[in-house]
C-alpha cells in the first residue's frame, strides 16, 4: 500500500490506460453480442470504479489548508531536455480529478446496450482516454503536460470517428484539426519558456520574468490553445458538429471534462505564467465571454437539434468560467477578487455534471427514437414519467435555478463581475433569463403536450441501468447546489495562492 | 575498443566498406548458382551480409581517425549513421521479401543492388573530402536507377527510372560543377583542407566561391528531394514498386543528411551566413508545397512523397540554424522519420497482394476490420509523422522548433507547427480510412512471421522511442558536439 500511497496520481493515470490495453489485447470477436463483449463492459466498468473509488482518497487525504502542490512525484524523463515526470496537484486540480473518475464509470454504465460495433475497442478507447486526462490535470512538467493534452485527442478523434452519426467523419477532422492548431502554439510558447528558463517545470514558468512582449505573445499562444478547447467565441464551431455526430458517452466526456481542460489551462497556466499578458489581454477575453453568454444564448434558442442545442448551452455556460477569471483584474484584490475565480472553478465541476447529465438524457431517448430532433417528440412525460422528472431537474440546473449546482458558480460570477462593472454584470445575468428560456422551452416541446407520435407513445420508462446513472447525477448536482462549502474550502487556499501570484507583475 | 585493432594496417579503418564490397561481390556470384526456387538463400545471405558489417562497423568505431590522405574519415557521426543505414536496409530487404516473390520479381539483382546501395550510402557517410563524396553519391544514384527498373515489364516503373535517371545526371552534373569552383578557389578537396583555407584568406569568401557554393546546394537540394527540385521525387516513388520506393524513402535520407552535414558544415562551416538564407529558402519552400500539395492525393505512394518533401523542410531549418543544437535535430529527426516511414511502407508492402499493387489509399478502408493490429500499427506511423506525442515524430519536431527557437527565429518556429497542422490532414486521411470507412472486402492480410515481427516492432518503436527518447537525443548530440 505503500508504493500506491507514494505513487497515488501514476496509479490513478496508468490504471485505466493499462485496462484499457488489455481490453484491446483480448479484442472483440466477430459476434458483437456475444460473452466476449459482456466481459469488456464489465472490464471496463470494474476499472473505472476501482479508479474512482481509489480517487476518493484524493479527497479524504487532501489537506485543504496547505499551500503549494500535494501528491507530488517527481523522477527524471527526459534527462537531456531536463524534463521530469512530474505530478502533483492543488485545490485546482484535484476537483477536477475527481470529476473525471466520477463521470468516466457513468458513461461506460450508459453505454452498456447501445454500442453493438466494437465494444472492446469502445470501451478501451474510454479508458485510455480518462487516463490521459487526469494526466493533464496532474502534470506539473511542461512537456509531460504537453504530451496528455495532445494524446488526449487522439481516442476523442476515434470515438467519434468510428460510433458517431452520419457526418461523423467531418466532425471529427475538424475537432482534431482545430484543437491541434491551437495546442501547437501552445507548444512554441513551451519550447520558448524552455529556452528562458533552461526546464520544462510548469512552477517554474510561473516564476521566470518576462518581458510584456513576450508575455503578451505567449499569452496568444495560450489563447489558441485554451480558446479552442473551451470553447470561446468565435473558434467554438468545432463544438456542435462534434457533440452532435460523437455517440452519448463522447458527447458526456466532452461536454463534462473536456472543455474543462480550456478552463484549467487559462487557470493552471495563462494566469500564473503570464500575469501581465493575462492583465493586459483581460478585457478582450471578458468581451469573448460576454458575447458568448449572449450571443450564443440566441443561437442555443433557435435549435431544432437537442444535441445542438445542450451544446450551444455549454459554450455559453463556459463563459462564465473564463469571464469569472478575467474579472481578477477588475476587482480590487481586497474586496474578493477571489469570488469570480472560485465561481468559474465551481462553474466547470457543476457544467460537468449538469451537461454531462443532459447530454445521457439525449442519449437516453436517442437510444428508443434515434432522433434527436425536438419535433420528433412530444409528450414523452405521458410515456417516461421518472424520466421526465429527472430532464426537469436537470434541465432547471442547467437554467440555474438555485438549489441546484448551476446556481452557485453562475451566482458567484454574477455577483464578482457587479464588482468590476455593471454593464459586465448586466449581461451576464441575461443569461438567468436566456438559459431559461431555451432549456425550459425545449424541455416543453419535448416533454409536455400531447403525445405527439407512436413512436413516443410507444416508449419505456427508464431502465435500472439508466435510472442508476441519472439518480447519481441528480444527486450530486443537488448537493453541490445546497451545500458547495467542500468543493469551496478544497479550492479556497489554492485559489488565494494564485490571486497573489496573479498580483505580482512579473516587469 | 579500439585498443585492440592497433596493429592492423591503416585500411583496416575502412574495413566496413572493403567487407562488404567482398560479400556483396559473394552474394552476387553465389546468386548465379541458385535458382528462383531457392532464392531465399540470397534473402539469408544479403542478412547474413548486414549482419557482418554490421559487427564491423561496431567494432571500428571509436573517435576520429582520417585515412586515405585525407579521403575517408572514420568519426562517431559516420559511425551512428552506418549502423542505422544497415538496419534500415535490412528491414527494407525484410518487408520486401513476400512482395517479390509474389510478383514474381524475386531475383537476386534487387539485394545485390540494395547492398551496393548501402555501400554507396557509406562511403557517402565516411566522405571527408568531396571526391570521396561524389564517388559514394554515385554509387547509389546508380544502384537507385536501376532498382527503380528492376520490373523492366512495368512501364510505369520504367517512365520513372527514366525519369529518376535524367534528373539524378543533371544533379550530379551540378554538384561536380560546383565541387570544381570550390577546388579553384580553395585549392582543396578535402573538407577539413577546404574549411582551413577559408579561414586561413578572409579574401577568398566571395563572389566565385559562393557561385560554387550555390550548385553544391542545388545537389543537395535535389538528393533531399527539397523544393523546387523536388520534382522526380513524387514520381519516383509512385512509379517504383513499393520495396523499391521503402528502399528509396529510407536508408538514402541518412546519406543525403551525411553529404548536407560533410560538405556544409565540415567543409563551407565558415560560408554559414552565405548557405543558411538558401538552405531556409528551400526548407519553408518545401515545407509548405510539400504539405499542401500532399493534401490534394489519392495515391498513397504519391502522398508520402509529398509527405516527405514537408519532412525534409523540417530537416533543413534543423541545418540552416548552423549551431550543434540544429544539426544534432536534423540527425534526430531523420532518424526518427526514416523509422515511421519504413513501417509504413512495410505496411503498405503487406497491403498488396500477387498482381494488385494496393497504392491508392481507397485500399486502406475498412482495415481495422480486417487486421486490426496492422491498422493500429498504420495508426502509430501516421501519428509519428504528424508529429503527436507520445510518438517518436513529436519529440523530432520538438528538438527541430527548440533549435529555430534557441536561434532566435520564432516566425519560423510558428510557421513549422502551421504546416504541420496543414500536415495533419493527410495523415488523419489514412487513419480515417482504416478506422471509419467500411469494405467489402474482408480479407485478413497476409504476411510471413518475419515480416511480422519486425513489422510490429518498428510499430512499437515508434511508441517506445517516444516514451523513452531521451538517450537517442542524448547520442545525437554527443555524436556532432564531440
Amino acid at each position: 500500500m505503500n508504493l500506491v500511497a507514494q505513487h497515488f496520481l501514476s496509479v490513478l493515470i496508468w490504471l485505466p490506460i493499462l485496462g484499457g490495453l488489455m481490453l484491446l489485447v483480448v479484442g472483440d470477436d466477430r459476434d458483437a453480442r456475444s460473452s466476449r463483449a459482456g466481459m469488456m463492459r464489465v472490464g471496463a466498468l470494474v476499472v473505472t470504479l476501482a479508479t474512482f473509488v481509489l480517487s476518493t482518497a484524493l479527497f479524504t487525504n487532501f489537506d485543504n489548508a496547505a499551500t503549494g502542490m500535494q501528491f507530488v512525484e517527481r523522477t527524471p524523463w527526459i534527462q537531456a531536455l531536463n524534463a521530469y515526470y512530474y505530478l502533483g496537484i492543488d485545490g485546482i486540480s484535484a476537483p477536477l480529478i475527481l470529476l473525471t473518475t466520477f463521470i468516466t464509470p457513468l458513461v461506460i454504465i450508459s453505454s452498456w446496450d447501445s454500442i453493438k460495433a466494437r465494444p472492446a475497442q469502445y470501451f478501451a478507447a474510454f479508458l485510455i482516454l480518462e487516463g490521459l486526462m487526469i494526466g493533464v490535470f496532474a502534470a506539473l512538467d511542461g512537456l509531460l503536460f504537453y504530451v496528455f493534452w495532445e494524446a488526449m485527442m487522439v481516442p476523442m478523434f476515434l470515438i467519434i470517428g468510428i460510433w458517431g452519426g452520419e457526418r461523423r467523419v467531418y466532425a471529427t477532422i475538424k475537432f482534431f484539426l482545430y484543437t491541434f492548431l491551437g495546442s501547437v502554439l501552445m507548444l512554441v510558447a513551451f519550447i520558448y519558456l524552455y529556452g528562458e528558463t533552461g526546464s520544462f517545470d510548469l512552477l517554474g514558468f510561473m516564476n521566470a520574468p518576462l518581458t510584456l512582449t513576450a508575455q503578451k505573445m505567449i499569452f496568444i499562444a495560450f489563447l489558441a490553445a485554451f480558446a479552442v478547447k473551451v470553447p470561446m467565441w468565435p473558434v467554438h464551431t468545432w463544438l456542435p458538429d462534434a457533440h452532435v455526430e460523437a455517440p452519448t458517452g463522447g458527447s458526456v466526456i466532452l461536454a463534462a471534462i473536456m472543455l474543462k481542460m480550456g478552463g484549467y489551462g487559462f487557470i493552471r497556466l495563462s494566469l500564473p505564467i503570464v500575469p501581465d499578458g493575462s492583465a493586459y489581454f483581460a478585457d478582450f477575453v471578458i468581451v469573448l465571454s460576454l458575447i458568448a453568454v449572449v450571443y450564443i444564448g440566441f443561437v442555443a434558442l433557435m435549435q431544432k437539434d437537442m444535441k445542438k442545442l445542450i451544446a450551444y448551452s455549454s459554450i455559453a455556460h463556459m463563459g462564465f468560467v473564463t469571464l469569472g477569471f478575467f474579472l481578477v483584474w477588475s476587482i480590487a484584490a481586497d474586496t474578493g477578487a477571489g469570488l469570480g475565480m472560485t465561481g468559474g472553478m465551481v462553474q466547470m465541476i457543476s457544467h460537468g455534471l449538469i451537461s454531462g447529465a443532459m447530454f445521457l438524457c439525449v442519449g437516453v431517448l436517442y437510444d428508443r427514437v434515434h432522433s434527436r430532433q425536438i419535433g420528433d417528440y412530444g409528450g414523452v412525460a405521458n410515456t417516461m414519467p421518472i424520466f421526465a422528472a429527472f430532464m426537469v431537474l436537470f434541465s432547471m440546473a442547467n437554467a440555474g435555478l438555485p438549489g441546484t449546482s448551476g446556481f452557485v458558480g453562475e451566482f458567484m460570477v454574477i455577483i464578482a463581475s457587479f464588482k468590476a462593472n455593471f454593464w459586465y454584470a448586466f449581461l451576464a445575468a441575461s443569461t438567468l433569463i436566456l438559459g431559461a428560456a431555451y432549456t425550459l422551452w425545449m424541455v416543453k416541446r419535448v416533454l409536455y403536450g400531447e403525445v405527439a407520435n407512436d413512436k413516443v407513445a410507444e416508449l419505456e420508462d427508464l431502465n435500472m441501468r439508466e435510472f442508476v446513472v441519472l439518480a447519481v447525477l441528480a444527486i450530486s448536482v443537488l448537493l453541490l447546489g445546497l451545500w458547495p462549502a467542500p468543493l469551496v474550502d478544497m479550492m479556497n487556499t489554492s485559489i488565494e495562492q494564485l490571486i497573489q501570484q496573479v498580483g505580482q507583475s512579473k516587469l | 575498443m579500439i585498443g585492440i585493432f592497433d596493429h592492423l594496417p591503416f585500411w583496416f579503418v575502412a574495413a566496413p566498406e572493403i567487407i562488404l564490397l567482398g560479400l556483396i561481390c559473394t552474394v552476387l556470384i553465389a546468386d548465379l548458382f541458385i535458382d528462383d526456387e531457392h532464392r531465399n538463400i540470397t534473402f539469408w545471405l544479403s542478412i547474413g551480409t548486414l549482419l557482418i558489417t554490421l559487427y564491423v562497423i561496431f567494432v571500428t568505431g571509436g573517435g576520429r581517425q582520417v585515412v586515405f590522405d585525407g579521403a575517408y574519415v572514420s568519426d562517431p557521426l559516420s559511425h551512428v549513421l552506418k549502423m542505422a543505414a544497415v538496419g534500415f536496409v535490412a528491414i527494407a530487404f525484410i518487408y520486401a521479401r513476400d512482395y517479390l516473390r509474389m510478383n514474381d520479381l524475386h531475383k537476386g539483382e534487387y539485394y545485390v543492388l540494395g547492398l551496393l546501395g548501402l555501400l554507396g550510402m557509406m562511403i557517402m557517410m565516411s566522405a571527408n573530402s568531396m571526391l570521396t563524396m561524389y564517388l559514394g553519391l554515385e554509387t547509389l544514384a546508380l544502384s537507385q536507377y536501376a532498382l527503380v527498373a528492376i520490373d523492366r515489364k512495368n512501364s510505369n516503373a520504367a517512365e520513372s527510372a527514366m525519369k529518376y535517371f535524367v534528373l539524378g545526371a543533371i544533379a550530379s552534373g551540378a554538384l561536380l560543377y560546383g565541387i570544381s569552383w570550390i577546388y579553384g578557389v580553395t585549392g582543396a578537396l578535402e573538407f577539413p583542407e577546404i574549411a582551413a583555407s577559408i579561414a586561413a584568406n578572409p579574401d577568398i569568401n566571395g563572389l566565385p566561391l559562393w557561385f560554387g557554393l550555390a550548385f553544391l546546394i542545388v545537389g543537395i537540394a535535389f538528393k533531399f528531394g527539397a523544393v523546387p527540385f523536388h520534382m522526380w521525387l513524387p514520381d519516383v516513388y509512385e512509379g517504383a514498386r513499393s520495396p523499391v520506393t521503402l528502399y528509396i524513402a529510407s536508408a538514402p535520407k541518412l546519406a543525403a543528411l551525411a553529404l548536407t552535414l560533410r560538405i556544409l558544415v565540415d567543409g563551407l562551416g565558415e560560408l554559414h551566413e552565405v548557405w543558411a538564407d538558401m538552405i531556409m529558402v528551400l526548407a519553408v519552400l518545401s515545407l509548405l508545397v510539400g504539405n499542401v500539395v500532399a493534401i490534394a492525393q489519392t495515391n498513397i505512394k504519391r502522398m508520402l512523397g509529398y509527405s516527405t518533401i514537408a519532412h525534409v523542410g523540417f530537416i533543413l531549418l534543423a541545418v540552416f540554424c548552423g549551431t550543434g543544437k540544429g544539426y544534432a535535430a536534423a540527425l534526430f529527426y531523420t532518424l526518427t522519420y526514416v523509422v515511421a516511414t519504413a513501417g509504413a511502407f512495410g505496411i503498405i508492402i503487406v497491403l498488396c497482394r500477387r498482381g494488385y499493387e494496393a497504392e491508392n489509399l481507397s485500399d486502406f478502408k475498412g482495415l481495422n476490420a480486417r487486421s486490426p493490429w496492422f491498422a493500429v500499427l498504420m495508426m502509430f506511423m501516421m501519428l509519428s509523422l504528424t508529429g503527436i506525442p507520445p510518438f517518436i515524430g513529436f519529440f523530432g519536431k520538438l528538438n527541430v522548433i527548440d533549435a529555430v527557437l534557441s536561434s532566435g527565429y520564432a516566425g519560423l518556429a510558428v510557421l513549422m507547427v502551421l504546416a504541420s497542422v496543414v500536415g495533419a490532414y493527410y495523415y488523419l486521411r489514412v487513419i480515417w480510412y482504416m478506422y471509419f470507412e467500411a469494405t467489402e472486402d474482408k480479407a485478413v492480410l497476409q504476411a510471413s512471421t518475419d515480416t511480422r515481427v519486425v513489422l510490429s516492432l518498428n510499430g512499437i518503436a515508434v511508441l517506445a522511442l517516444g516514451i523513452v527518447p531521451g538517450w537517442l537525443w542524448t547520442l545525437c548530440v554527443d555524436v556532432l558536439n564531440p
